[in-house]
């Protein structure tokens, strides 16, 4: 396995609550990967374990064949973006990207300089002054100027507002044309990913629920519609991840590796949203049944 | 690190530093002054005669500069509060840390330049501030003979102890409370508990007292002192030692009552032969000799501390701290 970022059975634990539990997780490198969940799934909690900030209370995570912040080499090879884009609010830009050149051996400070003088942003103002959108836009120069072969971002665009939101995400896909990074962003909305990601990981109340290619997901899962009908007699290839009936109509979103060949069934694709809100909604659903959180993994 | 470490504290060194640059140059211009008013009132009042005026009249000179002396006490307070509790806690509650902690440095190699760079300028702020005091005012500590316990803390070298103690300590309660106010107040708290503790029930001890009986002999400067008509003791006396107890004891070793002094040749003379020739002085003291012993133990002890409260930090930090 050479996965950027591998875990198994990986959890932590905030007292006697689990921020994240049994969290087996395999992300391919070279990929651009969605982490959805609701606020407080354990997004944060996954990413920080990613880049060393915290250390796992069970299972293992490595991070490119190595354990997360396991020295300055390891560091090096990981950038990060912190939730709400923290930066030293009396220092100037020029600053940060002098603590960047200091702090990082692989440290490209044209790039740097390039990306501030593009964002139109003076480098003496300081971060404390900017707006979201901008001070995102340094973080983002901090992490990707150190020149990481992994980019981890914690909701970069959540506090920024539509117009901020495009351009960050934009700058990021064109790092990743460029500089061929893998790369997790994580939301709480599938909405801002839709566009960038290739692969997506959704997280419900500290369980992975769902992981995969967005292309294989968005191909093996279908929206059908019909008269009505016991779900259960359904073939066992195909499983429902969400149901809802009227009297007369049954609506369902199943996974099936095979087509649907059933003529009673109208077939319809389905979206992206549609697919995370059903996986989240299942979550909820298993939540009350004990012992059965972790459902479905691929 | 270091160069970023630098850069990040550098306004607060900048305003440490230059405060500390006005108060040498005040100093500086003064201490000559002081000089010169002790030896025309202090060394030459003998020959007038007037010396408990001389002294008096000395003494109150530069009031305000004296209690300079006070902000060389308060100075490791004040640099554990503002320097040593906000260095991780602020970070902590800013959210840079995540910022840092995820740049090529590792967070023990972090916290170790942070530690010996704030650290370092601490104990030197704190020790040039003393020398400068102590320096000052040495006609006056000359006057003023104990230097163990009015003005022990403000001189010499145990500032020093003091302020790496102070910082250790406030970096510590903001690495354990992660929240920069209420680890500003644990650390003053601490640290005041902790110099009173020494001040009151170490320092005494740093050395065995000298016990010492001999015969007793009144010089200039001494006196008799007396409770409620209970034993005798003698004050005043033994420049510079620090004394905890001085009887009188008659020449069968019991402690000799107040009704003594006004008694048979006493009435006539006090400290003549035939009043208190057989009389003994127990004296129970640390011999002036013994300051700079005392200031090394003491400021040992603090640094002990430090490096104590130093290593915890860095213990949490690579175990715990996220």
């Amino acid at each position: 396995m050479s996965g950027a970022l591998e875990t198994n059975g990986l959890g932590k634990q905030y007292g006697r609550r689990w921020a994240l539990h049994d969290c087996t997780l395999s992300i391919p490198a070279g990929k651009v990967v969605g982490l959805v969940g609701p606020n407080g799934a354990g997004k944060t909690t996954l990413l920080h374990l990613a880049v060393g900030l915290m250390a796992p209370t069970s299972g293992t995570i490595t991070v490119l064949g190595a354990g997360p912040g396991e020295g300055p080499a390891q560091l090096a090879r990981v950038g990060f973006v912190a939730q709400n884009t923290p930066t030293y609010a009396g220092l100037s830009i020029a600053k940060h990207l002098r603590m960047g050149a200091w702090l990082n051996p692989g440290w490209d400070g044209d790039l740097a300089e390039r990306r501030i003088e593009q964002l139109g942003l003076d480098p003496r103002q300081k971060t404390g002054s900017l707006s979201g959108g901008q001070r995102a836009q340094v973080a983002l120069t901090l992490a990707i100027a150190k020149r990481p072969e992994f980019l981890l971002l914690d909701e970069p665009v959540a506090a920024l507002d539509p117009l901020a939101r495009r351009e960050f995400l934009q700058s990021l896909m064109e790092v990743v044309a460029e500089h061929g990074v893998t790369v997790v962003l994580s939301s709480h909305l599938v909405a801002d990913l839709e566009r960038v990601c290739d692969f997506l990981v959704v997280l419900v109340t500290s369980h992975v629920q769902l992981a995969g290619d967005v292309g294989e997901l968005l191909s093996s899962h279908h929206r059908l519609s019909g008269p009505r009908r016991d779900p259960s007699s359904l073939p066992a290839s195909q499983q429902v991840i969400e149901e809802s009936h009227t009297d007369k109509q049954s609506t369902l979103l199943v996974r099936s590796d095979g087509p649907i060949i059933d003529p009673s069934w109208t077939v319809k694709p389905v979206t992206l949203d549609d697919l995370v809100l059903a996986y989240m909604g299942q979550a909820r659903d298993t939540e009350r049944v004990p012992h059965q959180g972790l459902s479905v993994i691929r | 690190m270091i160069r970023f470490a630098s850069l990040q504290f550098r306004t607060q060194a900048a305003v440490a530093f230059g405060a500390l640059a006005v108060i040498a140059v005040v100093l500086g211009l003064t201490g000559p002054h002081l000089v010169h008013l002790y030896n025309t009132t202090v060394a030459t009042c003998g020959a007038h005669g007037d010396c408990a005026s001389a002294t008096a009249t000395f003494l109150s000179a530069d009031r305000l500069l004296q209690d300079l002396g006070n902000v060389v006490i308060a100075l490791p307070a004040i640099v554990g509060i503002f320097w040593g509790a906000p260095l991780v806690a602020r970070e902590l509650e800013t959210g840079t840390h995540r910022l840092v902690w995820t740049q090529s440095v590792t967070r023990t190699r972090w916290i170790a330049v942070k530690l010996g760079l704030v650290g370092l300028a601490s104990i030197a702020v704190a020790g040039l501030f003393s020398l400068m005091m102590t320096w000052w005012s040495s006609p006056l500590d000359l006057v003023n003979g104990n230097r163990f316990t009015s003005v022990f803390d403000q001189r010499g070298i145990v500032p020093m102890g003091y302020a790496a103690f102070a910082f250790a300590l406030g970096v510590l309660a903001g690495v354990l409370i992660r929240r920069t106010l209420p680890a500003m107040a644990t650390a003053l708290g601490g640290f005041v508990f902790v110099r009173v503790a020494v001040t009151f029930w170490v320092r005494p001890h740093l050395e065995t007292a000298v016990h010492a009986t001999s015969v007793l002999r009144m010089t200039s400067g001494m006196g008799f002192n007396q409770t409620n008509n209970g034993p005798l003791s003698v004050t005043g006396g033994h420049a510079g030692a620090w004394v905890f107890s001085d009887r009188i004891v008659d020449s069968a070793g019991h402690a000799v009552g107040g009704n003594f002094l006004s008694q048979g040749a006493c009435l006539q003379s006090r400290s003549s032969v035939a009043c208190i020739g057989k009389l003994r002085e127990v004296l129970v003291y640390q011999p002036a000799s013994r300051y700079w012993a005392f200031q090394s133990f003491e400021m040992a002890i603090f640094l002990a501390l430090a490096v104590v409260c130093g290593a915890v930090c860095f213990w949490w930090m690579r175990r715990r701290v996220s």
